[in-house]
Parts: structure tokens; sequence; C-alpha cells
């Protein structure tokens, strides 16, 4: 039998024919590799959101290992002794067996809860980036939504999460979870009682939040990420203004190779930021807290921060209880407005948002070109005002700390939170408005009279001029024609029309010396033979 | 390979990839970046630019550029295996007192960090200093469907109705409401009907009953227990101090009895008459102090925290939750914070043993407030 030859250069080839042959792979394929990204780091934000949660997902499932979801009454007798003898559930239990008694078991905590406040963090500086460039406006108004969405899910999986351990800091959480749900009119004992099976807390919660945590908001957030990252692809992405940049393009790098290959670099620094976190940074150290028992609670119990905004708005909310005298009487507690109320207000606003703009402006069009926040002020100051607003409750929610901390009165810092929380955000709003105009009049500024150079010029007449340097071309008597602003950055200072060139960069020190710098401020900077001397403009 | 290619582009609408010409990629004298040209163009790209960052192949720069990154990639490999050696003979069982165990997480972290960083950062530069730089532009392709395609599918749709014919057939539209709504609730059913627990059920109600009701004790009153279930006595409590107790019940100091841990206050004489004076003018409260001594829920009527800090000084009970402040002097009014609420009062009593016990359970709600609270 003659042996047949393997030609190892054929192989690759030889492959991608049967492909070809069987799943008519080779047009879609040359369309991906081939596919433009437009660059910018604050494209970036949105995938530090995709690496942790891929973070989360490995971690997560290395936990579950090892994680006991049952509230079943055991007596600790591990290495830890401050908690040995005492009475906890398997959950906990099995909590500090996985931070003590597995290998590498608390390095995998804390990177599990580490990437899941990074995963947070980024969403939402990733959702200030769409806002304050408009990328949210038609065609990407659904995926806005989506964003939300998943900042929802989020929170839930945040604090299904941090439940589970069911240490003291955990039961207080679940809790208070528990008080807004009494909360709601008609419904709220109905709903407390069918999450908790009965009374508060029972026996059955941990295993519901563990199933939640771990198979149906996991699964709900892969499903929306899917989604969202394929209409991305289907829209294409986004893309500052710039030379050749249209509406009707996408200027940028193929995906192949190295687009492709700086996410995978950007990946695995985010995958190292959250490993030096774990390691070096302790998180929820659970076994200090005990197990949870309904009677005990310490100062500073503070949630995760990205729950910590609702418990602040909780706290500054006034205590305004409505009485409804209909037979034996209805109530309707002051925690329904912050806690339901308000969180509800805090994800439908924003989901509105893109509409309401619209319909303002009545713009029907299709927007792939991005908005710098200056160019609109008063969607840059409806951005400031809620982050204003974001800001004073997640402080607030901290509240008590930063008295103990700073010698504070208490009752100063509620009442500081509950007039700032009314007076701040629209001063943010007047403030930035205020600031996107005067920035938006420098541009327009510079357009028209060229860069201040800061070199003052004495006329014949005896009066001081400063030289401006022309960004464009000049007419008969010197003065620069008026420039279009395009809606990307001016170049205000010298330094960025050329008048000291950056050096070229090597990778640990620069190949090339910088050129160096004038000795005296009134030597205008020269390098090389090509650029002139700054002389009288006549 | 260099190539820069200026001009023929900046303009919207199809076919960015038009500035290049159609070649015959069959033909042997192309490169295979022109093949690559030529299918960027078959995908309305143009390749504006593509350049090395180096002058020539093998030039000084790229070639201390390309040590740089091998070096990077060999540091990640030693950090990982550092880790995995750490990982397998760093003592790491936890023990009490300042062990070398303690520096286990630490270790792992920066080893794990110092190898996925250094292979980032490889590959980042990989990427950002070796390979050519790039303009390419695409035609985003995002006009709409044209007018006829659209009525086509729309006229489709359509059709998908009219052959139904749901419209036509009243019948049938009745019959699939009437007959297919049920099946809906059916599929919802199991779900929503197992969830489902009557809060109000029984003779004792969840939401207003305590470990401390003597009903379900064969009406024997309940005694206030501490935490390990040994009663209490008045002298147990100094003047001005408190105390946490529960029902002296089985399980009375376990979370099944969540609602029931109260709080033992012993007042000094002089806040006690206050105390005594406001709690006999209230119609729910009244008698229910024992001398000097009164007892509150310790459940926050908030959100249901345990109302735990006690200050002396100003008779206030802090809520370290949400900082709700009530007055121990004053019925537990709430006087500062979000809680709207007064903490209920127990009713003391002594047993004949001189034990304190409760004269009946609460006559308030415990905790979070709640809409059909009477």
């Amino acid at each position: 039998m003659k042996r047949r030859k393997l030609d190892l250069a054929q192989v690759p080839a030889n492959i991608g024919k049967g492909a070809d042959d069987r799943y008519q792979v080779a047009t879609p394929l040359r369309a991906l590799l081939n596919k433009v990204f437009p660059d910018h780091w604050s494209f970036l934000l949105g995938e530090i959101a995709l690496f942790s949660f891929i973070v989360l997902l490995l971690s997560g499932v290395f936990l579950t290992l090892f994680f006991d979801p049952s509230m079943r009454e055991v007596t600790y007798d591990g290495p830890y002794t401050a908690l040995r003898g005492v009475e906890m559930s398997a959950a906990y239990e099995s909590s500090l067996r996985l931070s003590f008694e597995v290998r590498g078991g608390l390095f995998m905590r804390q990177m599990h809860h580490w990437a899941a406040l990074l995963f947070m963090a980024s969403i939402v500086v990733h959702m200030a980036r769409v806002f304050f460039t408009g990328a949210f406006r038609k065609p990407r108004e659904a995926n806005w939504t989506i964003g939300i969405i998943l900042f929802l899910l989020g929170f839930f999986a945040g604090f299904t999460g941090y439940s589970l351990p069911d240490d003291g800091l955990s039961g207080t959480g679940l809790r208070i979870a528990s008080a807004i749900m009494l909360s709601i009119p008609v419904v709220g004992t109905w709903l407390s009682a069918a999450v908790f099976g009965g009374e508060y807390p029972g026996e059955l919660i941990i295993g519901r939040f563990y199933i939640a945590h771990v198979l149906l908001i996991p699964g709900g957030l892969l499903a929306l990420i899917s989604v969202h990252l394929g209409l991305v692809f289907k829209q294409k992405h986004t893309q500052w203004p710039g030379p050749m940049r249209t509406n009707d393009n996408v200027v940028g790098e193929r995906m192949f190779p190295r687009y492709a290959l700086k996410q995978g670099g950007f990946f695995m620094a985010v995958f190292g930021t959250v490993a030096l976190l774990a390691g070096l940074f302790q998180i929820n150290p659970i076994w200090l807290f005990g197990p949870y028992l309904a009677s005990a609670v310490s100062s500073a119990s503070q949630p995760d921060w990205y729950v910590m905004f609702m418990d602040g708005l909780v706290r500054l909310m006034p205590a305004w209880q409505i009485d409804f005298p209909i037979g034996d009487g209805y109530v309707l507690p002051p925690l329904f407005w912050p806690a339901v109320v308000g969180l509800g207000a805090l994800f439908t606003l924003p989901m509105l948002y893109p509409t309401i703009e619209a319909r303002r402006l009545k713009d029907t069009k299709s927007h792939h070109i991005l908005q710098r926040p200056r160019d609109a002020p008063e969607r840059t100051g409806v951005g400031a005002m809620a982050f204003t607003f974001f800001m004073i409750a997640t402080i607030s929610g901290a509240n008590d700390v930063i008295a103990d901390k700073f010698h504070i009165s208490l009752n100063a810092m509620t009442w500081a939170g509950r007039i700032g929380l009314v007076i701040l955000p629209p001063l943010a709003y007047v403030i930035s408005v205020r600031i996107c105009l005067g920035l938006q009049q420098h541009d327009r500024e510079v357009l028209a009279h060229g860069v201040e150079t800061g070199i003052i010029r004495r006329l014949p007449d005896g009066r001081f001029e400063e030289v401006h340097q022309p960004l464009g071309p000049v007419d008969e008597h010197g003065h620069p024609l008026p420039l279009d602003y395009a809606g990307w950055v001016v170049p205000k200072k010298m330094n960025r029309v050329g008048a000291l060139g950056p050096a070229i960069k090597g990778f640990f020190f620069p190949i090339e010396k910088p050129a160096e710098a004038p000795v005296s401020p009134a030597v205008p900077p020269v390098s090389g033979s090509t650029r002139e001397e700054i002389i009288s403009g006549r | 390979m260099t190539v820069t290619h200026e001009g023929s582009h900046g303009h919207g609408g199809h076919g960015s990839g038009s500035g290049t010409k159609p070649v015959d990629v069959n033909d042997p004298k192309l490169s295979r970046f022109d093949i690559v040209r030529e299918g960027a163009r078959r995908d309305d790209i143009e390749i504006v630019t593509y350049e090395s960052q180096f002058e020539g192949r093998n030039s000084k720069a790229e070639k201390r550029v390309v040590r740089n990154i091998s070096l990077l990639f060999i540091i990640s490999g030693l950090a990982a295996l550092a880790f995995v050696v750490f990982f397998i003979v760093w003592p790491w069982k936890f023990e009490l007192g300042h062990t070398l165990s303690d520096y286990y997480t630490p270790i792992l972290g920066i080893t794990l960090g110092i190898s996925l960083f250094a292979l980032g950062f490889a590959i980042l530069a990989w990427a950002k200093k070796l390979l050519p730089h790039e303009v390419s532009i695409q035609d985003r392709h995002n006009q709409p469907s044209s007018d006829e395609d659209r009525l086509i599918t729309g006229q489709t749709m359509a059709y998908l109705v009219d052959e139904l014919g749901v419209q036509r057939r009243p019948l049938l539209k009745g019959a699939i409401a009437l007959g297919m709504a049920p099946l809906g609730l059916a599929a919802a059913a199991p779900l929503i009907g197992g969830l489902i627990e009557n809060p109000h059920k029984g003779d004792e109600p969840m939401m207003y009953h305590t470990g401390f009701d003597p009903v379900p004790q064969d009406g024997k009153l309940v005694h206030l227990t501490r935490e390990d279930g040994s009663p209490v006595r008045p002298e147990d409590v100094s003047v001005g101090g408190q105390i946490t107790v529960f029902p002296g019940i089985p399980g009375g100091a376990s979370n099944k009895y969540a609602d029931s841990p109260t709080l033992l206050v012993h007042l000094r004489e002089q806040d006690a008459a206050e105390a005594r004076a406001a709690s006999e003018t209230d119609k729910v409260n009244k008698g229910f102090m024992h001398g000097n001594y009164v007892a509150y829920s310790k459940i926050c009527t908030h959100a249901g925290c345990p109302a735990s800090l006690y200050e002396q000084q100003t008779n206030r009970l802090l809520c370290p939750c949400h900082q709700s402040q009530f007055l121990i002097t004053d019925n537990a009014r709430p006087i500062f914070g979000p809680a709207s609420r007064r903490l209920p009062m127990l009713p003391l009593e002594l047993d004949d043993e001189g034990y304190f016990v409760a004269a009946s359970d609460y006559r308030e709600a415990i905790g979070p407030d709640f809409w059909e609270r009477p």
C-alpha cells in the first residue's frame, strides 16, 4: 500500500477548503476579518465591563464548587478560632471554609468581588461616555435601553451575590430588602412573603438567591450582552468627527490583526488589574462580621458602592408617612419613595431620555458621528445634574462614616445631603451649561483669530497686542480667514500646531532626543529648518 | 510592506473601496497584500494608509522593540510559573496570629497580576509597535432598504395575515382568545401559585405576632432571656444600662424569631419618671413599664435593622443603618431620620421567682411598616 504523503504546508488550505465546502464561510469570514473599527480610548470603557464579566464567570464557576447554599444550622469547627463553636448557617460556614480551607479560595473570592465592583463601575463610566457624546441617538436607542437594563441586572446580580455568604452584613442587606418589599402599597406583605417563603427570614431565601445569582441573572446578562454587542456589530461603531470621517463611513483599523490583538492585550491588562486588586486589597472579610443575627449590627454597615446611592436616598428621605384613614387604616411608609419610586425613576428616566431629546430637537436623522459634550450644552447639563444627584446620594450612603471620621454631626450630614440633593443638581446644570458655552466660544475665537502665542508686540503708535498664529490661510492684510468648526478639537497651544514637535516615542526611552526647548520665551522654538520665526504680521 | 495611498477619499455614500480598481486575483504577479486589498475592496473598504512603523526591514529600532516584547512574554511566563510554585509550596492554611500564610493571597495576586499584565503589555506592544500603522475606510451601509424591498416585505407579512384569515373568521378569533388565555394562565399558575404565601394566615398572623406571644405557650407568660436562654432579673441590668433580650422559648434567640429581639433598658430615676409620665398618657403603652424598666422592640420600624446604638446621656436610640433616632423617654418616638413610627413597647411584669416576663405580646406591629398595618 502506498503511504500518503502529508504535506504540512497544504494542511491549512485543505482545512479551509473543507470548511467552505460544508459551511460556505469564505465570504462572511472575509467580511469579518476586514471589518473596520474606529479607535478612541473612550470606546474601550465598555470593553472593561465585558472583560470583567468574563472574569466574573470564570471565578464564579470556581466558587460554586465549594459553596453550600443552605440555611441549615451547623456549628463551626474550622481553623478560625474566633468563631469556633458558633452556630451558623451552612452557607456562612461554607463561605468561611472557602476563605480559609480551600487552597486559593480566598483569592478567587476576592477576585470575584473585585471584578463585580469593576463591572459595575465600568458600566457607569461607559454609560456616561455614551450619554455625553450623544452616542445613544438614533439608530442606537435600543442599545442604550439594553445598557440600562444591563446595569439593573448587574445591580441585582451584585445584591444577590453579596447576600449569599449569610454573614452579619449581608443579612442586614436582606432585612432592608424585605422592608423595601413591605413598603409597596397593597401587595407589599404578599410580595415579601412570596420571596422569603413566609416570615422573614425563613429558610428558603439563600437557596432562591443562589439560583438567581448563578443561573437566572447571569443568563439574562449573557443574553443581553450578546444582543448589545450584536447591535454594535450590525450598526457599526460611532466615530468622532475628523478628517475623512463622514456620517456614512467608518474610519479606523480592520479588525484583524491589529484591532483584535489590541483587544486581547487589553483583556489581559483588565484581568491583571483584577488579580492585583484581589491579591493586595482585602474585600468583604466575612469572618469579621460573624453569622447573621437579627439582633446584631455594627455601625458603618455599607453596601457595595453601586447600591450606596439607594441607601443614601433612603437615609435622606424625611419621615413623611401617608395615612389612609379608611376602615382600619392603611399606611404608605416613607421608605417607599426613595427605594421603590426612586430606583424606578433612576432607571426609567434615562431610558426615556433619547426619545425626549429627539422630540425636543425634532431630530429624526440617524447619527453616527459623535458630539463633543460642549457642543450639546443642555444634554451635558442634564448629565451633570444626574451625576451630581447620584454622587450626593452615594456620599450620603456613607454619611455615618464621614461624620465619624471627620467629627461632623451625623444630623448635620443628613441635612447637608437633603439640602444638597435639591440645590446642587440644578446648580450643576447651570454651571456646566455655562462652561460648555464658554468652551464653544473659545473654540470659535481661536478659529477666527488663530492660536494665542503669548508673544506681546508693541505697535508704532504705542499700543500692545498679542501675536496670533492663524490656523488657516490669511487675507492680504495678514488677518486669518475665519474657519468653520468641524466638531473636533481645536488646537489652542502652539505645541499643538507643531511649534515644539513631540519626540518620537521609543519603548522605554525616546528613540529620538526631543527638540531642545527655547532658552528664552522670547525666542520662538525652532526644530528643523522648515519653521519660520514668527515675526510682525506686517 | 509600505503602502500609502492618498486622495480619492473623503466622500460619503457608496463604495469607499471604489478608490482602488478591481484586480484579477488569479494574476500570479499580485502580491499577497494586493489580494488582501482586493478583498477589502469587495467589502467596500479602502485601505488608505498601511505603513510599517520602521524604516526598512530588520532596522535597529525594530529589533529592539522585538527584544522588549520577547522579554515581556518571558516575564509573563516566569511570573505564571512563580504563581504555580507559590500556589503549591507556600503555607496557605489559615492559622491564628501573624504567620507566613498571611502572605499567600497577596503572593498569588502579585504573581498572577504581573504575569497577566506582562502578557497584556506584550500583546499591546506587538499590536501598537510592530504591526503597521493603518487607516482604512469602510462604507457604513446605513442606507435603509429600497422602497421596493420595503414594499415587498410589508406585503409578504400582510399576505401571511390574510392567509391565516383571522380577520375574516371572527369565530376563530374568539375561540383563540377564549381557548388560549387560560393556557397562558396555566403556564403562569405553578410559578406564581407555588410562591404565594398568605402573610395573614392562621390564628397568629406573622406580621402581628412575636416570640413573646403567650398563646402558643399554652398561656404561660414568656420570660425575657439572654442569648444563652437564661432569664433576667431586674438587678441584672445596672442603672442607665441596657441589654438585648429574647423570648424564653426554644430557639427564641435564633433567626427563627427575627422579629423578637427586644431592648430592656433600666432608666435612671429622673428619666424613668419622664418615661412613665409619657407612657401613662398613651392609650397603648399605659402600664407597660415595670418600675424604672422599659422594653422596646429592637427591630427598627424603618427598614428592620436592629436599632442598637443607645446613647445614655440623651436617652436616644440610633439605628446604624439609616440613622433613625428614637427618644426612649417618650414612647420611643422617632425624632430624627427616615423612621416615621415609634418602636413598640413590650409590657413588663415579674413572675413569682422575680424574673422578667412579657405580660403579653407586643400590641403594635413589629418592624418595617407595611400597607395594611392598622
